[in-house]
């Protein structure tokens, strides 16, 4: 059996970081089927949990477009060349190793990558697994008659070989960083069964996925739930439950009460909402905690509007924004306030920006000092441009509407008038966000994909859709700096350089106001007490990451 | 008769081709469309949901969308489902026997509740129990089902435990106890509108031939007041209540949206609001057709009913 290392993108300097991160995930040990310490979870797989999910699982082939509530089933049947931990280190996972410059695994200019794989994962049918289906899955990902995800990163892969059923090699067309963390959400699929398959978008797979991962596939009742079987071969440690459920629950209040009422054992995505936070903590049995997410909610502006193209109109907007009153007067005080687009647990997180400071009377002077002068109607304007804007956000989403209101009425007082616009989340995040065709707009995302540092595609300029560019820069920013600073960063493969390089990226962006930061996301995650190995993981999209390590207590 | 049936059948037809018409424009021409949702994912970009349109055929003018997707439909293919690729005739296959479980038997309850409400207020007018008829019908009729939903839910589940907080089955149970379980609440508080509807519509067709001359007739004849009701009035009045029964068709089978929704049942209401949420037009457009047909079914069948047993009705 080959002996798969760990490989950390982390130095000394994070070290007592890590430690003590790590230290809450030994409570749950074996994160990525190898133990950390010896516990008392079951020999044979035993008993089941019932996941309860805010929205259906429906695309069970992990190579194809799917939404987030899939992963959890995508990371409980496949597996990854690599995996990442909650602390953002890539850890091996069909791979045997992760490659580095270090390693030789990939070479000085980056362009060439070497993998060596397990020599000991099976499919769920018993075919031996090789380096022919990675070869596969990276072609698949890229036929152009294949409803693929995303295609970022692997359209840059060319001449894929097959060195041995162990080891695999390709060469990039350009020196591409965030690769290694884009390949821990590519979940390898089965040559032998997807090749005899005329057209994989509707292959009898993409119903009944075959993987290599801790658990099998069991059955589907479309509309209510899916059941997952423990997979006694996998070729890690576990898993130790024998059946794990993902349960439908569309409605909110009812997912919470199932959980209270003990139908279900822990609560998915979207979690319990931040209103019932203060009576989940007193549920007897049950086990509730705030865990950070990677999503970042702001007051995102169109930059191409006349009324923002001014850094004092953003920094006076800012100023107005009462922060905390929102987070602890309508959140119940569950998210925490952020200067950036980085998760505040990453390794290039930069702690040391300038801190917001809600003050109106500021505000007004800001404006003053740049001309915008109140006219008869009590609303500033510069040179014919009022300002007057637009502001949406998804309709029936209650906390976001009294944060709209909250925020007209200090914007009124500052002079500034904000309109209340909203849309249907299948009509805002169509065309309107993706062509930036509103104002303003109250949004939650995330800007990272895994724990990779890489946001060129929210914030060059060479990616904003509206002026023809590939990626989701909606908010038209262009910071030639930041260009540089992204290109740069996206070549650098030393962890520390990276660092050094998107702190400043955070420097300029806190700067310039693209968007008005307001908090980073948690997740009112909910448990019944007697799960044990639940371990959080804010650098994938699903609580369900590491169901293989859960296990009852007896 | 056949004349009336084929008559009937082509402005089914025609009505049918209407709907879809309605249907399928209003649907694309709303904003947004199936590939927004995936416009907050930090890795996918505009290229990415362009190339996803093509492939699923939403980047071709509307006008050929509709007459690929009507040609398939006279074939016998009625798409497949955008979010799991399933063929949508699977889909709605796999919700209807959940919603027929549970709008039968609240229709069942409905239907034998509100018959007996509705003749009993009728027969004993101005009466306690005709007043609080009225009043509870009322009470049913205004006040939204999610209420009595999460209503139910929080004494009978939180506070008694008598019944489970919803679900068709206990998962790793699902013996036919276990179901029987699962339907009391959800069938009790759909059955409310249903008995209420019911009760209202049976008073006042009772009523009605309460005052017809043939009672009349029967009375000064001295037929007990038992018989009368029993012999003349219950079977006339049952008459327009077929038409109503027939019209009840189609929700039996479309499902009930925010019932199925607050009691997590997976049936054709829930099933139709979330391919509504997710813009998945094929299924959307799959239970509208499905729906337009057994309107037309419906009124169809209860016409048929009506001609057969009353001959004093004559179809041309």
């Amino acid at each position: 059996m080959t002996e798969a290392k760990t490989a950390s993108i982390y130095s000394r300097r994070n070290a007592v970081q890590l430690m003590i991160a790590g230290a809450a995930g030994l409570a749950g040990s074996n994160l990525l089927g190898k133990p950390v310490l010896a516990r008392s979870s079951p020999a044979k797989p035993t008993g089941r949990v019932i996941v309860g999910l805010g929205q259906e699982p429906t695309v069970f082939n992990p190579l194809m477009v799917h939404i987030e509530v899939d992963d959890g089933v995508h990371f409980s049947v496949f597996d990854a060349l690599f995996r990442i931990d909650p602390q953002g280190a890539i850890q091996p996972n069909l791979a045997a190793e992760v490659p580095d410059q270090k390693n030789g695994g990939i070479s000085e200019d980056g362009l060439n990558w070497r993998v060596r794989l397990r020599d000991d994962a099976r499919w769920h049918d018993g075919t031996p697994f090789s380096a022919e289906d990675v070869k596969f899955t990276l072609e698949l990902i890229m036929n152009p008659n294949f409803r693929s995800w995303r295609t970022a990163g692997h359209a840059l892969v060319r001449d894929i070989k097959v060195i041995s059923p162990t080891e695999i090699s390709w060469r990039m067309e350009e020196a591409f960083a965030p690769y290694l963390s884009f390949l821990t959400e590519t979940f390898i699929v089965p040559k032998h069964i997807l090749e005899k398959e005329a057209n994989p978008n509707s292959a009898a797979f993409n119903q009944a996925p075959v993987g290599t991962g801790p658990f099998k596939w069991g059955q589907r009742v479309a509309g209510d739930h899916l059941e997952l079987v423990a997979n006694p071969d996998y070729f890690g440690e576990g898993p130790h439950i024998e059946r794990l459920v993902f349960k439908y629950i569309p409605d909110l209040t009812v997912l919470y009460t199932q959980f209270k009422s003990g139908d279900i054992d822990l609560v998915g995505q979207p979690y319990i909402t931040p209103d019932h936070y203060a009576e989940a903590k007193t549920l007897p049995n049950r086990v509730v905690t705030l865990v950070p997410r990677t999503s970042f909610e702001s007051f995102y502006l169109n930059l191409e509007r006349p009324q923002f193209k001014e850094l004092a109109v953003r920094e006076a907007l800012y100023a107005a924004i009462d922060k905390e009153a929102i987070i602890q007067g309508l959140y119940y005080g569950v998210p925490t306030p952020t200067e950036t687009f980085m998760p505040r647990q990453s390794f290039f997180f930069n702690a040391n920006l300038p801190l917001h400071q809600f003050d109106v009377n500021r505000a007004g002077k800001m404006l003053d000092q740049a001309g915008w002068a109140k006219g008869a109607d009590g609303i500033r304007a510069k040179n014919g441009v009022r300002l007057s804007f637009a502001n949406s956000t998804t309709s029936g989403d209650p906390l976001r509407e009294q944060v709209q209101q909250y925020l007209q009425q200090t914007f009124a007082q500052l002079g500034v008038e904000m309109k209340i616009s909203n849309l249907p989340a299948a009509v805002m995040w169509g065309e309107f966000w993706m062509q930036s065709q509103f104002d303003s707009v109250i949004v939650g995302s995330s800007y990272l994909i895994g724990a990779d540092p890489d946001v060129t595609n929210r914030l060059h300029s060479r990616s904003v859709a509206a002026k023809g560019g590939r990626g989701s820069n909606n908010a038209q920013y262009a910071n030639p700096e930041v260009d540089a600073l992204l290109d740069k960063g996206a070549r650098t493969f030393d962890p520390e350089a990276r660092r050094a390089i998107y702190f400043q990226v955070q420097e300029l962006v806190r700067r310039d106001l693209p968007f008005l930061p307001l908090y980073q996301s948690n997740a009112v995650e909910g448990l019944k007490k007697g799960i044990n190995g639940f371990v959080p993981n804010g650098n994938t999209r699903t609580e369900s990451w590491n169901a293989l390590a859960w296990y009852w207590s007896s | 008769m056949s004349g009336f049936l084929l008559n009937r059948l082509s402005q089914s037809i025609v009505l049918l081709v209407i709907v879809s018409i309605i249907g399928f424009t209003v649907l694309n021409l709303m904003p947004g469309g199936p590939l927004a949702q995936f416009g907050l994912d930090p890795g996918m970009t505009q290229k990415d949901v362009e190339r996803l349109a093509a492939q699923l055929g939403l980047n071709r003018p509307l006008w050929i969308q509709y007459l690929d997707w009507a040609w398939r439909l006279l074939q016998g293919d009625w798409g497949h489902s955008f979010r799991d690729g399933s063929s949508v005739l699977a889909v709605i296959g796999r919700h209807l026997l959940a919603t027929l479980l549970l709008m039968g038997t609240s229709t069942a309850l409905a239907i034998a509740a509100g018959t007996w409400i509705g003749i009993r207020g009728a027969t004993h007018r101005y009466s306690l129990f005709d007043y609080c008829a009225t009043v509870g019908a009322m009470v049913a009729l205004s006040v939204p089902t999610f209420w009595f939903g999460l209503i139910g839910i929080y004494i009978f589940t939180l506070k008694l435990g008598w019944v489970p907080a919803g679900n068709m089955y206990a998962i790793g149970d699902g013996s036919v106890l276990d179901y029987l379980h699962h339907l009391i609440l959800p069938s009790l508080v759909l059955s409310l509108v249903h008995v209420a509807i019911w009760s209202r519509y049976m008073r006042t067709a009772t009523l009605d031939a309460l005052s017809q001359d043939f009672v009349k007739t029967a009375r000064a004849k001295g037929v007990s007041e038992r018989r009368i009701l029993l012999k003349h009035v219950v079977g006339n009045a049952l008459l327009p209540m077929i038409t109503l029964a027939g019209m009840q068709l189609p929700s039996i089978l479309t499902g009930a949206l925010v019932t199925e929704t607050v009691f997590t049942w997976p049936g054709m209401g829930r099933l139709f609001l979330d391919s509504l949420g997710y813009s998945d037009y094929p299924v959307v457009m799959g239970l509208l057709i499905f729906s337009a047909i057994l309107v037309v079914l419906g009124n169809l069948i209860a016409d048929i009913v009506i001609a057969t047993v009353d001959p004093r009705i004559r179809l041309g």
